[in-house]
C-alpha cells in the first residue's frame, strides 16, 4: 500500500473535521477523496503530507510510519488550489527549487526542469513570471515542479477549484492521461462528482469526517453503501421512500404488471437525453431520463397518462444506512 | 437645423446647472486642500531650503569641516545603523509571531508594540534615566562593571531603539497576513526547511515592506532629539548628535550651521523614503503584479 | 492503539515539528518588548507613583505646572480636531480629485513623516519667525506666531497631518461606490451623498486617525522646543516641562526625577488610553466588514 492512514482524528476546537478516518491507498493509483465543503477531504489529505498534524492516529506512506515527520520529510508533493506559485521567481526557477534545495548539480536540473516543461506543455514559457500566466498555465507548472523532486506520492487539493469550467475539463483529461503516462501514486480531492468518476481509479466519498464507503467508481455508482454516497455520486430521483437512478426508471403507454400511474408533467430536452418531469397519483414528483429516441417513439407530451416502473430501487431504511438495492 | 437637434447642446438646463455647480464645488475642495498645504508643509519647507541654502555652498562646506559637526552626525548615523539593526531583526520576530501565531495574550503583544507610538519622547529619556541613571533600578550592576550607560553612547542607543521599535514591526505584519502560508507550504512540501524557506521565499516575498520600515524607522531615528536631550547630558563632542548640534547651534546665535544641518538631516531622509518608494514601484512593475 | 496514547501522553511538543521554532519566535518576541517596552513602563509608573500620590502633588505645585498641562491637553484637542477636518478633505481630494500635480501633493503629505520634528520647528521659525518675510509682518500687527501659542499649533498641526490622511484614504480608496450611485440615482447630490454615506463608512478612519493625533500632540518635544519660547504659564508644554522637572532651579521648582516620572506617567496613560481606544476602533471596523 501506498498510503495507510489509521484511525486519525483531527478537530479544530469544537468542531470534528476527521473522525476515526482510516483508508488505505494501493501504489500507482489514482484515488479521489470526494465530499461536499467542510467535509474534511481536504484536512485529510492535508494530514498525510504533513501540513496538518492529526489528534490521534498514524499515517504510512509506502510502509514507513510518517506520523511524526514534516512534510519536508515525507517526499510527498502537493499542489494546491491557488497553485502557490512562488510570485518572485520565474517558472524555471519554480520549477527547479525542490532541485535546487537538494543541491541538485546545475546541468541536471536544467535537463529536467525542461523535460518537466514538456510534459506539462510549458516549454517556452520559462523565463516568464507566474503573474504572465494563465491559471491553467499556473496549475501545470505547479505541477511540474512538484513532480521535479519524484515525489512518491502526488497530492492534489481542488487542484481545479479556480479554474474555469472549460479549462477545468481540459486540464480534468490531461491529468489522467498524465498519470497513465508518469505513474505516481495520486490522491485528489474535489467535491465535483463529475471530475471524480472521470478521473480517478478509486473514490472515497468523505462525508463529516468519515469515509463513508471506497471503491471503483462504478461500484459507489450502482452498489453505493450509505444513502450519502448515493444520493451524492451521481443523479438520484425519489420514488416514495426509495432512491432511483433516473435512467433505472422505465416510462411506458401502457399498463404492464407492477407499473404505476403517472402524469407527464414537462418534457425537457438536453440534447440526447431528455428529462421527463412526472407526477404519481398520490402528488409525489418524479424525474425519468430517457433518451430523444425513447421519448420519439413513446410521443410523450404533457399531460399524458402514463405507467413508470423501476428497475433498480434502493431502499433506505429509517436510519439512512445500509440500504439494499432491489431489482425488479 | 431643427430646434429639436439643437437643445441637448445648449446650456443652461438644470443637470448642467447642477453639474458646473458640482465642478465649481470639486475646484475649491481642491484650493482648499492646497492651500493648507502650501501654508503647513510647502512654504516652511521652502523657508528652510532658502536659509539653509542663502550663505552659499561656501558656508557648507565651512560648516562640515568643522569638528563638532561631523562628531555629530557620525554619532548620529551609528546610533541609526544600530537602531534600525536591532529593531528590523528582532521585529521580524515579533511580526511573526503576531501574523502567524495563536495564543492568547496576542493583543497585549501587540499594544506593547504600539506603546513607543503614544510615548512622549521625553518620557523615553526619563524611562533610561529612571533605570540606569543615579538610583535607577540597574545603577549598581553597571556602576560596578565600570560601564556607563546615561550621559554616554549606550543610553542614546538604548533610547533611539525604544522610539523605532513599532516601525518594521508595523509594516511587516499586514504584509505577512495578506501574503498567507501557501507559498512556505508548498516549499516545505518541496523539501525546504524552514530556516530555508524563510530566506529563499519569505523575505524576498516581504522585502519591499521591511525595507520601507527600516527606511522609516531610521529617518525616525536620525530625527530624534527628546529623548536624547534628556540622556545624553549636552556633553559636546561626545554625545552631541545631529538634533542636539542644531539646538545647540541656535542656542549660540550661529543659525546659518544650524539651518544647513537642519537642512541635511532633513534631505537625507526625503531622499532614503523617496528611493525604497521608486524601488518599490519599480519592482512591483517588473514583477507584473 | 498503545503507542498513541502514549505518545498523547508525553505532549503534543514531541510529534509536532515546527514547534521548537514557534516556542523560540515567541520568547524572542516577549523577550525584546519585556525588556524594551515593559521594563521601561513598570519604571515610569514605580518611581512616579510606587508611593502613592505624593510625586505628583509635588509637581503640581511647581511654577506653570497646571498650566503647563492644561495647554498641551487643550492644544492636543484642537490640533486633532482641526486635523481631522483638514485630513479627511486632503484624503478626498487626493482620492476622489483628480487633478494636475496629485502625486506631487500626496507626496507632500507623507513628508512630516520624513523630517525630524526638530527641523520642523527650525521651518517653522524661518517662515513665520519674527526676523521673517512673513512673520515680521504678523508681529506688526500685533499678532505673534513663533514664541506664541499659534505657533505650537502649526507645530503639531504639522507633524501630525500625516496621521489622518494616512489613516483616511485606504479606507476612502476602497471604499465601494454603489451605495453613492445608488443615493445619486435617488435624488441625492454632492454635500447629502457624503454626509449620509461616505462618512459614516469613514467616522472609524477618521476617529482613529484624530485619536493618534491627539496622543501624538500630547508628547510632542522636537516641533515645540523650538518654535514655543517654553514660557511658563504661556507657552509652555507639558514635555518641555518635564525636562524643567530633571534639571530644576531654572524656574524655581524643586522638581526631581520622580516628580517628573509622576507627570510622565499621567501624560503616558493618556496617550495609551488613546491607542487602546484606536485599536479597537481600527479591529471593530475590521470585523464589521467581513
Amino acid at each position: 500500500m501506498a498510503i495507510t492512514v489509521r484511525g486519525v482524528t483531527k478537530r479544530f476546537g469544537d468542531f470534528v473535521a476527521l473522525d476515526e478516518v482510516s483508508l488505505a491507498i494501493p501504489s500507482g493509483s489514482l484515488t479521489v477523496l470526494l465530499g461536499p465543503s467542510g467535509s474534511g477531504k481536504s484536512t485529510l489529505l492535508r494530514v498525510i503530507a504533513g501540513l496538518e498534524l492529526p489528534d490521534s492516529g498514524r499515517v504510512s506512506i509506502f510502509d514507513t510510519d510518517a506520523t511524526d515527520l514534516p512534510p519536508q520529510k515525507r517526499g510527498v508533493g502537493f499542489v494546491f488550489q491557488h497553485y502557490a506559485s512562488f510570485k518572485r521567481m520565474s517558472v524555471r526557477d519554480n520549477v527547479a527549487f525542490g532541485m535546487k534545495i537538494q543541491k541538485r548539480p546545475k546541468n541536471e536540473i536544467r535537463a529536467r526542469v525542461d523535460e518537466l516543461l514538456g510534459l506539462v506543455q510549458l516549454q517556452g514559457l520559462a523565463e516568464r513570471y507566474p503573474s504572465q500566466l494563465s491559471g491553467g498555465q499556473r496549475q501545470r507548472m505547479a505541477l511540474a515542479r512538484a513532480l521535479a523532486v519524484e515525489p512518491k506520492v502526488l497530492l492534489l487539493d481542488e487542484p481545479f477549484g479556480a479554474l474555469d469550467a472549460r479549462v477545468r475539463k481540459d486540464l480534468r483529461t490531461w491529468l489522467r492521461r498524465l498519470h497513465e503516462d508518469v505513474q505516481v501514486t495520486t490522491v485528489l480531492v474535489t467535491h465535483d462528482q463529475e471530475e471524480a468518476m472521470e478521473v480517478a481509479d478509486r473514490i472515497a466519498v468523505v462525508n463529516h469526517g468519515r469515509i463513508e464507503q471506497y471503491g471503483k467508481p462504478r461500484d459507489l455508482y450502482e452498489h453505493p453503501a450509505t444513502e450519502f454516497v448515493m444520493t451524492f455520486v451521481g443523479p438520484v430521483t425519489r420514488f416514495r421512500e426509495a432512491y432511483i437512478r433516473p435512467h433505472d426508471l422505465d416510462v411506458g403507454r401502457e399498463p404492464r404488471g407492477s407499473y404505476e400511474e403517472a402524469t407527464v408533467e414537462k418534457v425537457v430536452h438536453l440534447g440526447f437525453e431528455v428529462r421527463v418531469e412526472l407526477t404519481l397519483a398520490e402528488g409525489d414528483r418524479l424525474e425519468a431520463q430517457l433518451t430523444k429516441r425513447e421519448v420519439e417513439g413513446l410521443e410523450l407530451l404533457e399531460g399524458q397518462r402514463v405507467f413508470v416502473s423501476p428497475r433498480r430501487l434502493t431502499r433506505v431504511d429509517q436510519n439512512g444506512s445500509a440500504p439494499h438495492v432491489t431489482s425488479s | 437645423m431643427s430646434e429639436a437637434h439643437a437643445q441637448p447642446l445648449a446650456s443652461g438646463g438644470p443637470a448642467d446647472r447642477a453639474a458646473s455647480r458640482g465642478r465649481g464645488v470639486r475646484a475649491l475642495l481642491v484650493g482648499i486642500a492646497l492651500l493648507y498645504v502650501l501654508v503647513l508643509i510647502v512654504a516652511p519647507l521652502g523657508g528652510i531650503i532658502f536659509y539653509g541654502l542663502r550663505s552659499g555652498l561656501g558656508a557648507i562646506t565651512d560648516t562640515f569641516s568643522q569638528q563638532d559637526v561631523v562628531h555629530a552626525f557620525y554619532l548620529t548615523f551609528v546610533i541609526m545603523l544600530i537602531a534600525v539593526a536591532v529593531t528590523t531583526v528582532l521585529g521580524l520576530a515579533v511580526a511573526f509571531v503576531l501574523a502567524r501565531d495563536r495564543f492568547r495574550g496576542k493583543s497585549f503583544l501587540s499594544a506593547l508594540v504600539n506603546l513607543p507610538l503614544a510615548v512622549s519622547p521625553v518620557v523615553v529619556g526619563l524611562m533610561a534615566i529612571l533605570l540606569f541613571g543615579r538610583g535607577g533600578w540597574f545603577e549598581p550592576f553597571f556602576t560596578a562593571q565600570g560601564i556607563r550607560i546615561v550621559f554616554a553612547l549606550p543610553s542614546m542607543v538604548l533610547v533611539t531603539i525604544f522610539i523605532s521599535i513599532p516601525f518594521v514591526i508595523r509594516e511587516i505584519v499586514p504584509l505577512l497576513e495578506e501574503l498567507g502560508t501557501e507559498e512556505e507550504q508548498a516549499a516545505w512540501t518541496l523539501g525546504a526547511s524552514r530556516l530555508q524557506t524563510f530566506f529563499r521565499i519569505t523575505l524576498p516575498n516581504i522585502r519591499w515592506g521591511l525595507f520601507y520600515g527600516m527606511a522609516l524607522s531610521a529617518a525616525r531615528s536620525i530625527g530624534e532629539v527628546g529623548a536624547v536631550l534628556v540622556v545624553s547630558g549636552l556633553l559636546q563632542g561626545q554625545t552631541e548628535t545631529a538634533t542636539l548640534y542644531i539646538l545647540r547651534a541656535f542656542d549660540q546665535y550661529q543659525p546659518e550651521r544650524g539651518y544647513i544641518v537642519a537642512l541635511m538631516l532633513a534631505a537625507f531622509s526625503i531622499l532614503v523614503l523617496i528611493g525604497i518608494e521608486t524601488f518599490k514601484r519599480r519592482s512591483l512593475k517588473r514583477a507584473g503584479e | 492503539m498503545v503507542a498513541d496514547a502514549r505518545s498523547r501522553i508525553a505532549g503534543r511538543a514531541r510529534r509536532d515539528p515546527g514547534a521548537s521554532s514557534r516556542w523560540a519566535l515567541r520568547s524572542t518576541a516577549f523577550l525584546y518588548l519585556g525588556l524594551f517596552v515593559l521594563l521601561p513602563v513598570a519604571v515610569i509608573l514605580q518611581r512616579g507613583y510606587g508611593s502613592g500620590l505624593g510625586n505628583l502633588e509635588d509637581a503640581l505645585h511647581s511654577f506653570g505646572a497646571w498650566n503647563a498641562i492644561r495647554l498641551t491637553v487643550v492644544l492636543a484637542v484642537v490640533t486633532a480636531i482641526v486635523n481631522g477636518v483638514f485630513g479627511t478633505l486632503l484624503a478626498y481630494v487626493l482620492v476622489r480629485i483628480p487633478f494636475p500635480g496629485r502625486e506631487v501633493v500626496s507626496a507632500i503629505v507623507d513628508l512630516p513623516f520624513a523630517i525630524p520634528t526638530l527641523v520642523a520647528g527650525v521651518m517653522l521659525v524661518a517662515l513665520y519667525g519674527p526676523t521673517s518675510v512673513v512673520g515680521g509682518w504678523f508681529e506688526d500687527h500685533g499678532f505673534k506666531i513663533i514664541f506664541a501659542v499659534p505657533g505650537i499649533l502649526l507645530a503639531l498641526l504639522f507633524v501630525t497631518l500625516p496621521l489622518v490622511v494616512r489613516s483616511v484614504q485606504p479606507v476612502l480608496s476602497e471604499l465601494d461606490r454603489e451605495e453613492e450611485e445608488a443615493a445619486h440615482t435617488l435624488g441625492a447630490h454632492g454635500w447629502t451623498t457624503f454626509r449620509k454615506i461616505v462618512l459614516p463608512a469613514l467616522r472609524p478612519a477618521i476617529v482613529a486617525g484624530s485619536l493618534l493625533v491627539f496622543a501624538r500632540s500630547l508628547g510632542e518635544f522636537g516641533a515645540i522646543v523650538f518654535v514655543a519660547g517654553n514660557i511658563p504659564n504661556q507657552t509652555l508644554t507639558a514635555p518641555v516641562f518635564i525636562t524643567q522637572l530633571l534639571s530644576p532651579g531654572s524656574y524655581g521648582q524643586s522638581g526631581g526625577p520622580d516628580q517628573a516620572a509622576a507627570v510622565a506617567g499621567l501624560l503616558f496613560g493618556l496617550a495609551f488610553i488613546v491607542v487602546l481606544l484606536t485599536e479597537k476602533l481600527i479591529s471593530g471596523r475590521l470585523e464589521r466588514t467581513t
